[in-house]
């Protein structure tokens, strides 16, 4: 107990010192993380879109495969994105791994399909007619489809900061893939497992707190538009 | 009841906030990556005896400065660090296990294997010594008195080069398939964690002495040492740049050759001295000529 006591109060120092270390790599880790959950989106809200409007063969099968693609286990990414970044894997001739864009390629996978499935959710949750209604009245379907966002666009913040929650938070992939390369691929979670590997837990627990403090914001924002939404 | 699209909002604002917040972040980090990429950089691939200990920190600026080159320093057990070199992903390797250096040298994946350093790995155990292992003429019958007794045992059990010298102590003392033995906990752990766990089940353990040093907070004593079967010896070796045209020779073999200099041996010999009393690293090049 009284490790832990003396822990947090050297944590508190070291952050309330703003140690330039620890502020690196937690800027690190949101740019990484916040640069990942930006192309996953940009990827994954069409496809969602897509997903829930269009209609064929293989669709309940392809929702079902997005769905439980929020179960993979983030360290099997990892493995994976290893062997293909690897200079042996078909894509090691970019030079990725051990660098930051190996953990953006494996964070864009983790957040891929929590964002994909929550927005086609949100979208299948607004009145079925509004599309249609939307139309009749004159808009293109682009229109249309930006209406409809609009009206889902708590559940789409939601869907964002789960993604990001689940990403800023992940540690087997991102040490398989970037190394936990000091000034180069370190981020909040490797730098914990390395100080707490070298027996320095206040170092850890100061990363710790701060990471606690990154995905509690991101939970708060995201429950606060919530509850707003449901107030209406 | 559908709102007019476009109508704005306090949440609408708020969304729109939070991506231009994202969007910066991202330019931010874009930035930061295209520096990095236009210097030149050593992968280094190693194990967590010579970085969780700080010493690679302490003897590798001069070579970044003088080569304005960034050495990328992975942290792995012995096992993991050849695994990853043999698949091409690293320049050059620091590692201790000489039977696995010697396969990965023979198999073409490594040249100019030189030898930097040694230390010496302990066996440590708890105070009361249960398995009375202390005071043995050799570390051999340590390893054997720990398993008659079937007192437990703490393994790294990840093919680190610690795990590989627990391995060979095993065989010497005749004891044999360790691992199904209820006493015996392969861990799968870097150093410091399985020094945490031996600890905390006042369990036994073979370590590296300089991890053990930097630790001053555990309840652990040392039960055998000074054995010529637990002398630990490390060497660096490059990533053989025939097999791999992308590997950094030039850069490798001046890290080589940096290592083995004596300033860069003479630091090895000071590193944490003053702390301990005595040097963690022992260099073997030093007041050698240049």
């Amino acid at each position: 107990m009284e490790e832990i006591a003396s822990g947090i109060w050297q944590a508190l120092k070291l952050i309330g010192s703003l140690d330039p270390e620890v502020r690196r790599i937690a800027l690190f880790s949101l740019q990484v993380s916040g640069l990942a959950l930006l192309l996953a989106a940009a990827a994954a809200i069409p496809y969602g879109i897509w997903l829930a409007f269009s209609r064929f063969p293989g669709r309940r099968v392809l929702i079902g495969l997005t769905y439980s693609g929020m179960a993979f286990p983030t360290v099997v990414v990892g493995l994976i994105v290893f062997l293909l970044l690897s200079q042996q894997g078909p894509f090691g001739i970019l030079g990725w791994l051990f660098t930051p864009w190996a953990i953006i390629v494996a964070q864009f996978i983790i957040a891929f399909p929590v964002i994909a499935s929550l927005t086609m959710s949100a979208i299948l949750a607004i009145n079925p007619g509004m599309r249609l209604q939307l139309r009749s009245l004159g808009a293109t379907r682009t229109q249309a489809t930006l209406a409809l966002l609009g009206e889902a666009r708590v559940s789409m913040v939601i869907a964002l900061a789960a993604a990001f929650g689940r990403v800023v938070t992940e540690v087997g992939a991102v040490i398989i893939v970037g190394g936990n390369i000091a000034g180069n691929t370190r981020v909040l979670t490797t730098a914990i497992v390395l100080e707490t590997r070298k027996g320095e837990f206040a170092a850890a627990i100061a990363l710790g707190l701060i990471l606690l403090l990154i995905s509690f914001t991101i939970n708060i924002i995201a429950t606060r538009l919530q509850g707003r939404a449901l107030a209406r | 009841m559908a709102r007019i699209p476009g109508n704005i909002n306090r949440p609408r604002v708020r969304g729109l906030a939070l991506l231009a917040l994202l969007a910066s972040f991202a330019t931010l980090l874009a930035a930061t990556v295209c520096f990095q990429g236009a210097e030149r950089s050593l992968v280094l691939t190693t194990t967590t005896s010579t970085y969780d200990s700080g010493l690679l920190d302490h003897i590798i600026p001069p070579f970044e400065k003088e080569h304005s080159a960034h050495v990328r320093v992975i942290s792995v057990g012995t096992g993991q660090a050849l695994a990853i070199a043999a698949r091409g992903d690293a320049d050059v390797v620091l590692v201790h296990a000489p039977s696995l250096e010697l396969q990965f040298v023979e198999e073409g994946n490594g040249v100019d294997r030189t030898y930097v350093m040694y230390n010496d790995f302990v066996v440590l155990g708890p105070p009361n010594d249960p398995a009375q292992a202390s005071g043995l003429a050799n570390a051999t019958e340590a390893f054997r008195r720990i398993a008659a007794t079937g007192s437990k045992f703490a393994s790294r059990g990840d093919a680190s080069g610690t795990h590989v010298k627990e391995t060979e102590m095993w065989a010497e003392a005749g004891v044999e398939s360790v691992e199904a033995e209820d006493w015996y906990l392969s861990l799968g752990q870097g150093m410091g964690g399985t020094l945490t766990t031996a600890n905390e089940l006042g369990a036994y353990t073979l370590t590296d002495r300089g991890t053990f040093l930097a630790r001053k907070e555990l309840n652990l004593v040392i039960v055998a040492e000074g054995d010529q079967r637990l002398f630990n010896p490390y060497h660096v070796i490059m990533v053989n740049p025939d097999k791999y045209i992308q590997v950094q020779s030039e850069l490798a073999d001046a890290f080589i050759q940096f290592l083995v200099s004596p300033d860069t041996q003479q630091r090895i010999a000071d590193f944490r001295k003053d702390e301990f009393g005595l040097s963690l690293f022992n260099p073997v090049h030093l007041g050698e000529m240049p």
